[in-house]
């Protein structure tokens, strides 16, 4: 028997299911008050405080939005995290939960504000507020059909222009098919920046598109940009070539066939991907993944933070002709995969983690391997480091180009190393810590300026700190027990038990026909991705399938902000800067 | 008469180039293996070592592959210009040949020229035309950008490129190839007392080839494949067939003008060109086997900077062309030329091996850290 | 008909009909291609008259920079799709007429006896003193510099001819092109306007401390 879970089937002594019951999070009380206090300082009338969340929450009527997230802005919540759209098709009083999600970083918390709409209505654009939330209005329009008044380009953005209907309405059949061409669509000219309307120029101006299928977009991108001579005076970006509608699927899937579909969001990285969504399906749940379990993902998630951090070192590199480093440092990072394959089987897309705990146990040699990684990966980064940081060519490419200020950046929602190189000391695994992240020692990387070279520092330093949890973790060992929770509810019983015991084979069949089945309500859980927060938010209904999941990709805001960051430099900073960015075009199209 | 004539004017050269031009064909194959594999070793992977022994089939394989693939002609292109862009910079290189002496002379000097120095650079500028004619042709704004950007930096680097010679011209006192190596074997390597002239022209060869870090009109990820996006099969082979054989071109060159060529001998004491040539056959051998080493030995350089340097953006490639290099050629000439008129060669030569020594101490002395990024701890600390 | 002859007339006649296709083709870069091929062909007859000097710096001026440019300049303002038709300019008469004549001037000077001047004295252009390293005369055994005329070295000769007896008008037309070259700069020197400059400014502002940092710990 292996250690996957001891499975007292019966008798069964934990707490009975309750998919039926609403979702009560944990510190209600706590959270309840500190929304009373929040209100209290907006003191707004159209403000209603909503109890029983898992983050202060509040229903907002629909024309004071602004108004309210103003304030809230200028209360310290200065990151707009999120906006999506949920829809209840058979509620009176507004069809559409429009959700917005705020985070401070001076008091480490986060509001969630909710505005009800009907279909016929509209809520005014909070694009002045916050700059993020011009592409997030534009997805919840694409995907909802709700729509913005004085949203200055409220177009599709995921989808096709010529799409019909709005996918992640719940009356929208998703087996519908459109046929998509070239013709009729607008052609895309960007903007020109005002900065640059009044130069004069003797040769015309040149619209050039770089992408979908360009060697520097890594990824289905399209950017176009209008060219005086080599500086880009007027960008505009298109996305959603990779659009596979993560979120619509996840509704007609259950909860763990969700788990395979998070691989593909940002599959540098997939199994943080994994372990977000797990953990937020286990934070509704009320349960806690066993420690070795839990272990194992941060071990991992570590691993895989180093991975995707090397990729986009060393494609950005490449970007720039330094072909060396990228070929020197993929070494390692097949070795960090060979490590995921030792644990599951699959590679690059590895869906390690269940609900509850892991799919199987690490092998034996699973800390020797990973000890054996740790102390290779550090000659690696030095290497590139030497080669590339005091090379005046590199420095000269990189100093200065595409920077973004700390207020852009903040109003933009950026998270993550880009954050953190506009100096802005947010990391997930700091202010809000899970799977253990408080009880090791290590650092959050900050540089100064927001430009590609900040960039490089602080991904390259965040390498060495992620090492440097990995070394603690392989000292402590992993705990021993059981990788999955002993809740037949949650967790399969081992394949033996199902062939010769009739509860197990009663388990089984109830767990795949049925599937888990949360309590009614919401929660959102975010862990530190790759690129930065990368949270889920999921609505449960109480059936097998997740009422709504959304995904909160840390890359949209990210490359949101890029025709800004490139509009005054040249094609090959534009270029540098896309590499330092690290767009995975997966998590960016959901 | 006649006979004799034609055997010593048109016959000879002709199977000497012939033979030059079959041996830098061979270097060029060579090369292309050569690059993949070493490139291959820097950068801590195999490289291409399935077909044959050590993957040396591939020689022969990529040849096959481009011959036999498809050769595909854009629609809205410029047909005649196309067609021409890959075969213009393969015939004045292929020229060049004829005017270098790849051994000790008369042997293994198809043409000898009393402005061959001359010659030669004026054949090689005129390897821009394809370029800038395949790019244009090719009617696709990357291929166009890409060949404009080639013709900008070929242009350029044409003038440090030219002017770094100056300075060995006016210490020899001549454009004759053979005669310069002869002046370095009677004397040093001009490496010494040209330094900087060296290191110039080392640059702007680098720049004239379109190696990295110059590598801008083909950046593949900026400008998808530059001049040659367009271009496919045989066509595109033959770009990179004019690539290799102008880089081949100037690893010679600056091992005749630099280098000693293919003698090795300071102060008349050593291989010079006349022992050589009293040493027959044997010493003809020696003497060939001298130069390519040096060649090689700079053909190996392309290849070591390639895997190690990032490429230069546009603006910054035209700063270091105009800005530095053509102002410390003039300078360099300046300086020459006082020390040729008080009659002092001798002293740059101590000169030379002044600056080398200070490059070497400063290159091997301890290794500088590098900046790393501030943690929020330390800044919490600090302030 | 000597080899030499038979070349330069194959030569003489690619230089002469391609002169007459640059002006007669319609596209301008083939125009400049064939305006290549005739300074091709003159430099091959300047090293058939035994300059090489001049042939290599027609080569390497007006084949490898002056023609690259001027294509430059035509894809630039890529002028590619142009009236088929053939027309003959208004002018033509006129043209054809000063053309006949500046050739029949061109006929009257450039004619044996005035180009060949036997009087002029040409040791001062053929022949140049050089520092040679040889055994000495005295002790043999030795080496030592020797100073000796050398005849037939043409590069030499343009040299001499240069900076001895046509050094004011040389000076004076490289004066003359500097100052061609300083207008240009002048002219084609974009201004930058109000905003570029303000956040040009800014933005080095912004970058120095980090440049500073960068060159302190790389200079420590």
């Amino acid at each position: 028997m292996s250690t996957l879970t001891k499975f007292s089937a019966i008798p069964y002594t934990g707490p009975a299911p309750t998919n039926r019951e609403p979702y009560v999070p944990a510190n209600v009380a706590q959270t309840d008050a500190r929304g009373e206090e929040i209100a209290a300082k907006i003191s707004n009338n159209a403000l209603q405080q909503e109890r029983g969340q898992d983050m202060p929450s509040f229903s907002v009527d629909r024309n004071a939005i602004v108004d309210v997230l103003t304030s809230l802005r200028n209360s310290g919540f200065t990151i707009p995290l999120d906006l999506f759209g949920v829809d209840y098709p058979r509620r009176s009083g507004g069809r559409f939960d429009v959700v917005y999600q705020l985070y401070s970083p001076q008091a480490n918390e986060r509001v969630r504000l909710k505005v009800r709409v009907a279909e016929d209505e509209s809520i005014p654009s909070s694009v002045g507020v916050f700059k993020g939330y011009d592409w997030y209005e534009r997805e919840t329009f694409d995907m909802f059909g709700v729509k913005f008044e004085g949203h200055p380009n409220l177009r599709r953005i995921l989808c096709h222009e010529m799409f019909q209907g709005h996918a992640l309405r719940k009356d929208y059949d998703p087996a519908q098919r459109w046929l998509l061409t070239e013709q009729g669509v607008a052609k895309l000219l960007p903007k020109i920046d005002p900065k640059f309307e009044n130069v004069d120029t003797d040769f015309e101006r040149v619209t050039l598109n770089l992408g979908p299928s360009h060697p520097a977009t890594h990824g289905t991108l399209r950017i176009v940009v209008t060219l005086d001579g080599e500086t880009i005076i007027g960008a505009d970006t298109e996305i959603g070539y990779l659009h596979r509608c993560f979120e619509k699927m996840a509704e007609t899937h259950t909860y763990q066939q969700v788990i395979p579909f998070t691989d593909r969001l940002n599959y540098c990285s997939a199994i943080i991907n994994n372990v977000g969504y797990c953990m937020t399906i286990e934070k509704m749940l009320g349960i806690e993944a066993p420690a070795r379990a839990q272990h194992i993902r941060l071990m991992l998630s570590e691993f895989m933070r180093i991975s995707d951090h090397i990729i986009c070192i060393g494609t950005n590199l490449v970007d720039m002709g330094a072909l060396t480093n990228f070929w020197y440092l993929f070494q390692p990072r097949e070795e960090i995969l060979g490590l995921v394959e030792s644990c599951c089987g699959a590679r690059l897309l590895p869906t390690y983690t269940r609900v509850g705990g892991m799919a199987v146990d690490a092998p034996a040699d699973f800390l020797a391997n990973s000890q054996r990684l740790v102390n290779m990966l550090p000659k690696f980064i030095d290497d590139v480091e030497k080669l590339i940081m005091k090379n005046r060519i590199f420095l000269d490419r990189v100093i200065g180009v595409c920077p973004i200020s700390q207020e852009d950046a903040l109003s933009y929602g950026f998270t993550g190393p880009c954050l953190r190189a506009t100096g802005v000391p947010y990391d997930v695994r700091k202010a809000s810590p899970y799977l253990g992240y408080e009880t090791y020692d290590w650092d959050v990387p900050i540089a100064d300026g927001g430009d590609t070279y900040a960039r490089f520092l602080v991904r390259l330093e965040e390498m060495r700190q992620s090492l440097r949890i990995l070394q603690q973790a392989i000292d402590r060992g992993l705990p021993p027990g059981p990788v999955i929770v002993d809740n037949p509810y949650v967790a399969l019983p081992p394949k033996e038990r199902v062939y010769n015991e009739m509860e197990s084979l009663i388990y089984h069949f109830k767990l795949i026909m049925h599937g888990i089945q949360p309590p009614v309500g919401e929660a959102y859980f975010q862990v530190e991705g790759g690129n930065g927060e990368l949270g889920f938010y999921v609505v449960s209904d109480g059936t097998k399938n997740p009422y709504r999941v959304r995904v909160r990709p840390p890359c949209f805001p990210i490359f949101e902000a890029y025709p800004q960051m490139i509009t005054g430099q040249t094609i090959p900073d534009a270029i540098a800067g896309l590499g330092s960015l690290n767009i995975i075009a997966g998590e960016l199209d959901h | 008469m006649t006979q004799a004539l034609l055997m010593r004017y048109l016959l000879w050269p002709l199977v000497k180039f012939l033979g030059a031009f079959i041996v830098v064909q061979a270097i060029v194959a060579a090369m292309n293996w050569v690059e993949r594999r070493l490139l291959g070793l820097i950068q801590a992977r195999l490289g291409p070592n399935r077909v044959g022994w050590h993957g040396l089939l591939q020689i022969v394989a990529d040849p096959i592959k481009f011959l036999l693939k498809e050769d595909i002609v854009p629609s809205s292109s410029e047909k005649v210009a196309y067609f021409l862009g890959p075969m213009l910079p393969l015939i004045p290189t292929f020229m060049v040949y004829c005017l270098i002496p790849f051994g000790p002379p008369p042997m293994f000097i198809a043409a000898r020229v009393n402005v061959a120095l001359l010659l030669v650079l004026a054949l090689t500028s005129t390897g821009v035309y394809g370029i800038i004619l395949g790019g244009w042709a090719s009617n696709n704004k990357y291929s166009l950008m890409g060949g404009l950007r080639s013709a900008a930096q070929m242009v350029s680097y044409e003038v440090p490129f030219g002017l770094s010679i100056v300075g060995v011209l006016m210490i020899c006192g001549s454009l004759d190839l053979v005669r310069i190596v002869d002046y370095q074997a009677n004397n040093a390597w001009n490496l010494f007392p040209q330094i900087v002239a060296f290191f110039i022209f080392f640059v702007s060869m680098n720049a004239e080839n379109n190696r990295t870090p110059f590598d801008l009109p083909e950046a593949e990820s900026e400008l998808v494949a530059g001049y040659h996006t367009e271009y496919s099969a045989m066509k595109f082979a033959f770009f990179m067939l004019a690539e290799y054989s102008a880089m081949i071109v100037n690893s010679c060159l600056v091992t005749l003008l630099f280098l000693g060529g293919w003698t090795m001998a300071i102060d008349g004491k050593g291989l010079t060109t006349q022992q050589l040539v009293s040493m027959g056959v044997l010493g003809g051998i020696i003497g060939l086997a001298i130069f390519l080493t040096k060649m090689m030995f700079f053909m190996f350089v392309y290849i070591w900077f390639r895997a190690t340097f990032p490429r230069f953006r546009f603006d910054q490639l035209m700063d270091l062309g105009w800005k530095w290099m053509i102002p410390l050629a003039l300078g360099n000439i300046v300086v020459t030329g006082v020390f040729v008129l008080i009659g002092q060669e001798r002293l740059m030569y101590w000169i030379g091996l002044a600056t080398l020594g200070a490059i070497g101490f400063h290159i091997f002395r301890k290794p500088v850290p590098a900046v790393k990024a501030k943690t929020a701890h330390e800044v919490a600390h600090a302030s | 008909m000597t080899p030499a002859f038979a070349v330069f007339l194959i030569v003489g006649t690619i230089a002469v009909a391609s002169s007459i296709l640059v002006i007669s083709m319609r596209n301008p870069v083939h125009s400049a291609l064939f305006l290549l091929l005739t300074f091709l062909c003159v430099a091959v007859l300047f090293v058939m008259k035994g300059a090489e000097f001049v042939g290599a710096v027609q080569v390497l001026v007006y084949a490898g920079g002056i023609m690259v440019l001027f294509l430059f300049v035509v894809m630039l303002i890529n002028v590619r799709h142009l009236p088929d038709e053939k027309v003959l300019s208004n002018f033509w008469k006129g043209g054809f007429a000063v053309g006949l004549g500046v050739f029949i001037l061109f006929v009257a000077v450039v004619r044996p006896g005035v180009y060949h001047d036997e009087q002029l004295d040409k040791s001062r252009l053929t022949s140049v003193k050089e520092r040679i390293w040889t055994e000495s005369h005295k002790n043999p055994g030795t080496y030592t510099y020797r100073r000796v005329h050398r005849t037939n070295a043409n590069s030499e000769a343009v040299g001499m001819a240069l900076y001895t007896d046509y050094l004011v008008p040389f000076e004076v037309a490289s004066l003359f092109l500097l100052v061609a070259m300083i207008g240009a700069i002048v002219i084609g020197k974009r201004e930058l306007s109000a905003t570029e400059e303000e956040t040009a400014q800014q933005f080095i502002l912004e970058r120095v401390e980090t440049e500073k940092e960068v060159k302190e710990a790389m200079s420590a």
